[in-house]
């Protein structure tokens, strides 16, 4: 047959439209698998060859968050979202609705300690702490929850308290005029309602890191006069954290700044950590001791009393975790992949809460079984503690009705330093936010050493 | 147009589209560096970023110099070897490009025994003394429950 005949013809092979379509289907279909997967592989190349893009400069002065957010964008959203409440069995906050008033703003609050725990206000009283204590939220609220307490109403809050609630490098080197121990100490004695207006931002970017090359540094200077008055005690002279720190040591360091044991020293309010004898509960002590220091006078037996204050890093450096070179962020910041890039996970928060990341990179169990084995511990320490709160409520009574008695202040002064050693142990493991997890063993003991000083003063009131 | 114009036309078309589906698979294998994963080059295994963590971690590890990935995670016979690349090869692509797995990634049972068989190839000497001791059939002691580190420490 020739090429352009009209005529119809029979002999012609037939056309199997329904095979043809299905075989243009079916390429169609291939070319797109490859294409997409393609596409994926190269975004994978892309992401794992640049790290980060530098979009915008940064220099020793940015403050905002938001800025470096524009060169970390997956940092800055983990970031972000240590504004959420979630809870464990013994911490996490729990978001509760709350009237907002002129002098109190705030919508949502977390759960009252006081409210759950009544002791604690025996314990605490005469003192701030015993009229306002909720439930630390995450870092997001640091700022605002700090401005608000109803312990700013109950007494003259000092300066010092910014420089862990706060982003205070920028502001501090400002004031010190480029200097930041001079602008430390300038704001440390000032009241804190009248200095809160300077700082801007709760923990931000510029805290731990430096802005060039993203090292971890330690911007506070009641870390870096603490760490070098430990190092002092330890035969190490002149320690400069930031010269003389390892890397890994700084990924605790930089947590180590805040979540911490201190004080106020001196009538220039001087945030001072108590670490020249040592880390341990007793090296601290034993500091207060012979700096004849008082947080308050205990309302109720008139005891010299202490306040313990989240001491984290103190007790960490206790336990198994820190003897392995462990640090903080390798359980509450740890390493997570986006797309094809590596990065610390920024949403710092409990590692019962990301389980996976936190233990199971080292502890290859499930889930469930390695939160019974923290979730034990917890237990165990939780009724230790109830069993030395008792104790101490029932002993803080007798001193109480011992000085009703008639008891002059010279006859119950043993038996008030008892109290004073008691409170002072049982609240290093009560403020501290692990509930014992942090080292078991050492809060095991605090705790049972605390209930040995109430027995021994209860001992010494019946004399 | 008649039924030949028809089918020539048809048949460019399907010429078309296969010799698109080939070349842009073809490149997609190249720029994947898809030949790589037939050798036992170390880096091959690392290519899709996952395995970085594991392929740094094996660069200080005692075994670094006496045994590559393959020695450990893949049989010692050849349709053993190409079996388990191509199973494994799947099965890590889809993970990675659809993004759905657990982190930290796991071992499955299989490969858990190949590389329990892999020690035993090498250590036999060892080995055998260990093995023949067990008492069932099943209960053969696992190396690397306690040798965990020995390849890539954690």
């Amino acid at each position: 047959m020739k090429a352009g005949s009209s005529s119809p013809d029979s002999s012609a092979p037939r056309i199997h439209w329904r095979r043809f379509y299905l075989f243009v289907g079916a390429a169609t279909l291939a070319t797109l698998v490859a294409m997409a997967l393609l596409v994926n592989i190269f975004e994978r190349k892309q992401e794992a060859k640049n790290p980060f893009f530098r979009v915008v400069e940064l220099t020793d002065d940015t403050e905002d968050p938001v800025i470096w957010g524009k060169n970390f964008p997956f940092q800055y959203d983990a970031y972000k979202r240590t504004a959420d409440q979630e809870r464990t069995r013994y911490g996490g906050s729990e978001a509760m609705p709350r009237t907002p008033t002129k002098a109190d703003p705030r919508s949502i609050v977390s759960q009252s300690r006081l409210e759950e725990d009544p002791r604690l206000k025996t314990m605490w009283a005469g003192y701030a702490f015993a009229r306002d204590f909720r439930e630390e939220r995450g870092h997001a609220f640091m700022l605002t929850d700090q401005i608000y307490t109803e312990r700013q109403q109950a007494a003259q809050q000092p300066g010092a308290c910014i420089h862990c609630h706060g982003s205070v490098y920028v502001p501090y080197r400002k004031a010190g005029h480029g200097d930041l121990i001079k602008g430390f100490e300038h704001y440390n004695a000032l009241p804190y309602l009248e200095i809160k207006g300077d700082f801007k931002h709760p923990i931000a970017c510029i805290d731990c890191h430096e802005p060039h090359t993203m090292a971890l540094r330690v911007t506070r200077p009641g870390f870096i006069e603490g760490i070098r008055a430990l190092k002092t005690a330890q035969g190490v002279k002149d320690y400069d954290v930031n010269r003389d720190a390892t890397r890994q040591e700084m990924r605790s360091f930089v947590c180590g700044q805040c979540h911490v044991e201190y004080h106020f020293k001196g009538p220039e309010k001087r945030l001072t950590y108590p670490w020249s004898k040592g880390l341990k509960v007793d090296d601290i002590l034993a500091y207060y001791d012979e700096a004849r220091f008082k947080d308050w006078t205990h309302a109720e037996s008139g005891a010299p009393a202490l306040k313990a204050q989240h001491p984290e890093f103190e007790l960490w450096n206790q336990g198994i975790h820190a003897r392995s070179g462990v640090a903080c962020a390798d359980c509450h910041m740890p390493y997570t992949r986006v797309g094809a890039t590596k990065i610390s996970d920024h949403h710092v928060r409990s590692p019962l809460l990301n389980i996976n990341h936190a233990c199971q990179t080292c502890h290859r169990w499930p889930e469930a079984e390695l939160k019974a084995r923290v979730e034990n511990i917890q237990d165990r320490t939780f009724r230790l503690r109830n069993l030395a709160l008792d104790a101490l409520v029932e002993f803080i009574s007798e001193i109480k009705a011992a000085k009703t008695a008639g008891r002059t202040d010279e006859q119950l002064a043993s038996a008030r330093d008892f109290q004073r050693k008691a409170q002072f142990y049982l609240d290093f493991i009560e403020a501290e936010n692990s509930m014992g997890f942090h080292a078991p063993q050492e809060a095991a003991r605090i705790l049972g050493e605390s209930i040995d000083f109430t027995r021994r003063g209860q001992k010494e009131l019946r004399r | 147009m008649n039924t030949r114009t028809r089918i020539r036309t048809a048949a460019i078309a399907v010429g078309v589209l296969f010799g698109l589906a080939t070349g842009i698979g073809g490149y997609t294998f190249i720029y994947a560096r898809g030949g790589s994963y037939l050798t036992n080059n170390p880096k091959a295994c690392a290519n899709c970023h996952v395995m970085q963590d594991h392929f740094d971690a094996w660069v200080k590890s005692s075994h670094r110099s006496v045994a590559t990935c393959n020695d450990c995670h893949t049989p010692h016979n050849f349709f053993g070897k190409y079996w388990t690349k191509a199973d494994h090869g799947f099965w890590h692509s889809y993970a990675f490009t659809t993004g759905d797995f657990h982190e930290p990634i796991y071992m499955k049972a299989r490969s858990r025994a190949v590389t329990e068989n892999a020690c035993r190839h090498c250590h036999a000497t060892i080995t055998h003394e260990i093995d023949t001791r067990r008492t069932a059939e099943n209960d053969r002691l696992s190396c690397i429950r306690c040798h965990s580190g020995v390849g890539h420490p954690r």
